[in-house]
């Protein structure tokens, strides 16, 4: 039995289906990451993992327990760590661990050992006291998973747990979920639309875009997946007809795409392929103007699914391009 | 159990890490027990005056009949039939009429004797825009009684001797029941509807949702914390309006025995009524926008400003349904005239029936999901 089962899972608001006929497994230890831009349909997939939200159709079972017909007895395998920060800002960081502890029914003699166990094992123990609004926000987060580990847990979502924080506490939170994940033999479900994460954190990445499931593996099957093992993003000041071909001949190219003047090519050998490029730009009698090549990501990956970047699905998915407000001065 | 304190627990814990919220809610209430401390104007109607004829002679079946045609056209007051003129008294204290004219047994043998005749009006003064209407309206009556062209036999001078059951209660006795369910409504309006719903917004009832607690839970843990602050609201402003407005003994053992109990149903019923209101809301602006419109709407009507019998029948008919004029009621009879329980045990069950009548259906139409 898989710690979570989704099948044909679909929310619809009216006519609008922000989840879609999903279906995967997360096999028990697993981090599984679902990973995709803002609006595709991550949050509403945890809530109703989560007995937040109904689903329209199709089933999801927590440990072999449906979250519709059992919604209470799946709230006790699970701890829940929200998208936004929702702890108490007025209340001191053990309170708010102490208020949950009673709200998940963990007995009064193990209250309080297990909110200071909890406080150090995500390094607040010295802040246990403060109020919230004084801890910074990779704090809080911080806060949020112990709050979520009150009840030990057997599995433990997620929603974007380091949207909104610095790079170093971003790095602290995961580094965090790792060693919680082992000291307390969890199956974590996290959303993330950073591809970084979901490649450093996640056993399994499932690839989420307008509600459905693009591609699922790990992460790095879904790089392999992908043509070529490096990509190559160039821009030339003109091309002449058939530039296309002739990208695609140079030697070690996989695939080619051609979008907005840019051209991303998969190879297999990214350095020979650079220098052929190169001659050949001079052949033609062409400019190069940016060159980059890297190894393939996971934002590669969403590329080649999707066919967009992932920056592109976050701005239509906010529904406005934030370098408009730059690009007007 | 553990989970409905819990909820409690995190609210006044709250409420106790920011004093500047109790002072706020209590301002305003104390404010206006000082500032309006003058009378309100206003035709009163329908007053139940109690008559008690011990007389039944012929100058008494003329008083009555003047008395009729008063109540009939100007509708002033309403006459309730009474033989025991003790138990009239009694439904006087206990406020299910509003006084009592009592026409002495040799009445019609000292109107024609001419040996200075007397009616007496018994007025419960703790009410004094209808002790107003009721002294002005007889005292004309028994003056046109005393200059109609009767019969020579029957002399001139009737006179109307009044009797108050209390000692004087100046206006700003009479508002403090008042000003109290209003710092019970305010802190019902902060906890149950502003910190409720922003709560709400900023997702921290999302968190209170994955975990195992049951709606009934949920609400009833809601409700007791909004009616625990409430409490503290209408305590303190019990004590300290009482100490402002004169009230003479108002800590006497039994009588704050009752007013507690009288401040935890109200308490409960406001907030319980706040919740349901709120239980559908999710913008934070709605409360900020309705509560204007949402106290004037219950608490003038509840006659804590004015007595309900002044009122146009459609601003009775919000009163019947208001929780806050049982409230007021029962204040009343506990500050200015310290009853029995008999007298506020209506307010309390009828307090009592609408909590949890309103915590019912907090309950049903409450969503368990987002």
């Amino acid at each position: 039995m898989a710690a979570v089962e989704v099948e044909n899972i679909r929310k619809c608001f009216g006519s609008f289906c922000a989840v879609d006929d999903l279906t995967f497994t997360v096999e028990h230890g697993e981090i599984f990451g679902l990973l995709g831009p803002n609006g595709a349909g991550k949050s509403t997939l945890i809530r109703m993992l989560t007995t937040l939200l109904v689903p329209t159709s199709g089933t999801a079972r927590i440990m072999g327990i449906d979250v519709v017909r059992s919604p209470n007895a799946v709230r006790k395998l699970i701890g829940v760590i929200p998208q936004a920060l929702t702890s108490d800002l007025d209340l001191s960081a053990a309170e708010n661990l102490k208020i949950f502890a009673k709200l998940y029914g963990v007995p009064g003699e193990r209250r309080a050992r297990v909110v200071k166990e909890l406080l150090d094992a995500v390094e607040l123990l010295p802040w246990a006291d403060k109020p919230v609004k004084n801890l910074s926000g990779g704090m809080r987060r911080r806060l949020e998973i112990a709050r979520g580990l009150v009840h030990a847990p057997k599995i433990f979502f997620l929603d974007e747990p380091t949207t909104g924080l610095d790079p170093v506490s971003r790095v602290a939170v995961w580094e965090m979920l790792a060693k919680l994940k082992k000291e307390h033999d969890l199956t974590i479900l996290m959303t993330t639309h950073y591809m970084d994460e979901a490649d450093k954190l996640c056993d399994r990445v499932a690839i989420i875009d307008h509600g459905k499931l693009v591609a699922l593996d790990t992460p790095m099957k879904l790089k392999a997946s992908i043509p070529g093992n490096n990509i190559l993003e160039v821009s030339f000041t003109g091309v002449p007809e058939g530039w296309l071909e002739t990208l695609k001949s140079l030697a070690d190219v996989q695939d080619v795409k051609a979008e907005d003047h840019v051209y991303r090519i998969g190879s297999n050998n990214g350095a020979r392929t650079t220098v052929e490029l190169m001659e050949a730009a001079r052949r033609a009698r062409i400019e190069i103007t940016s060159l980059s090549v890297q190894s393939t990501t996971l934002d590669d990956v969403f590329v080649h699914y999707t066919g967009r970047q992932l920056r592109d699905a976050l701005q239509e998915a906010l529904g406005f391009d934030p370098r408009m407000f730059y690009e007007r001065r | 159990m553990h989970r409905i304190l819990a909820l409690i627990e995190r609210d006044l814990r709250k409420l106790l890490g920011s004093p500047t919220l109790i002072v706020v809610s209590m301002f305003f209430p104390l404010v206006q027990l000082v500032v309006l401390g003058s009378a309100f104007g206003g035709k009163i109607k329908e007053l139940r005056v109690g008559v008690v004829d011990q007389d039944h002679g012929v100058p008494t079946v003329k008083l009555r009949e003047m008395f009729g045609a008063i109540a009939a056209n100007a509708r002033t007051f309403v006459a309730v039939e009474y033989t025991d003129p003790q138990q009239a008294v009694k439904d006087l204290r206990e406020g299910k009429i509003n006084g009592v004219l009592n026409i002495p047994p040799e009445f019609s043998r000292r109107v024609l004797a001419r040996a200075a005749p007397q009616v007496a009006l018994i007025e419960d003064n703790t009410d004094n825009f209808s002790v107003g209407a009721l002294q002005g309206l007889l005292g004309g009556l028994v003056a046109t009684y005393n200059q109609r062209g009767a019969d020579p036999r029957v002399p001139p001078g009737v006179t109307l001797s009044v009797v108050e059951l209390y000692p004087y209660v100046p206006y700003i006795q009479y508002l403090l029941p008042g000003s109290i369910v209003l710092a019970i409504f305010i802190s019902a309006m902060i906890g149950g509807g502003i910190i409720y719903i922003d709560d709400k917004a900023r997702g921290l009832h999302e968190g209170y949702l994955v975990t195992p607690i049951t709606k009934f839970e949920l609400i009833l843990g809601f409700n007791l914390s909004g009616a625990i602050r409430g409490f503290m609201a209408g305590l303190i402003l019990t004590t300290l309006g009482a100490v402002i407005a004169g009230i003479p003994n108002p800590l006497e053992p039994l009588r704050l025995i009752k007013l507690l109990l009288v401040i935890g149903t109200t308490s409960l019923a406001l907030i319980s009524m706040m919740f349901l209101l709120m239980v559908r809301v999710n913008d934070p602006l709605v409360p900020r926008a309705t509560f204007g419109v949402l106290n004037t709407l219950l608490f003038f009507p509840s006659g804590a400003v004015y007595p309900i019998n002044g009122f146009p029948v459609w601003m009775k008919i919000i009163s019947k349904f208001d929780p806050l004029t049982f409230g007021v009621h029962a204040f009343k009879s506990l500050l200015l005239k310290d009853t029995s329980l008999a007298a506020i045990a209506g307010d309390l069950i009828v307090l009592t029936l609408f909590a949890v009548l309103a915590l019912g259906l907090t309950t049903l139409l409450f969503k368990r999901t987002l």
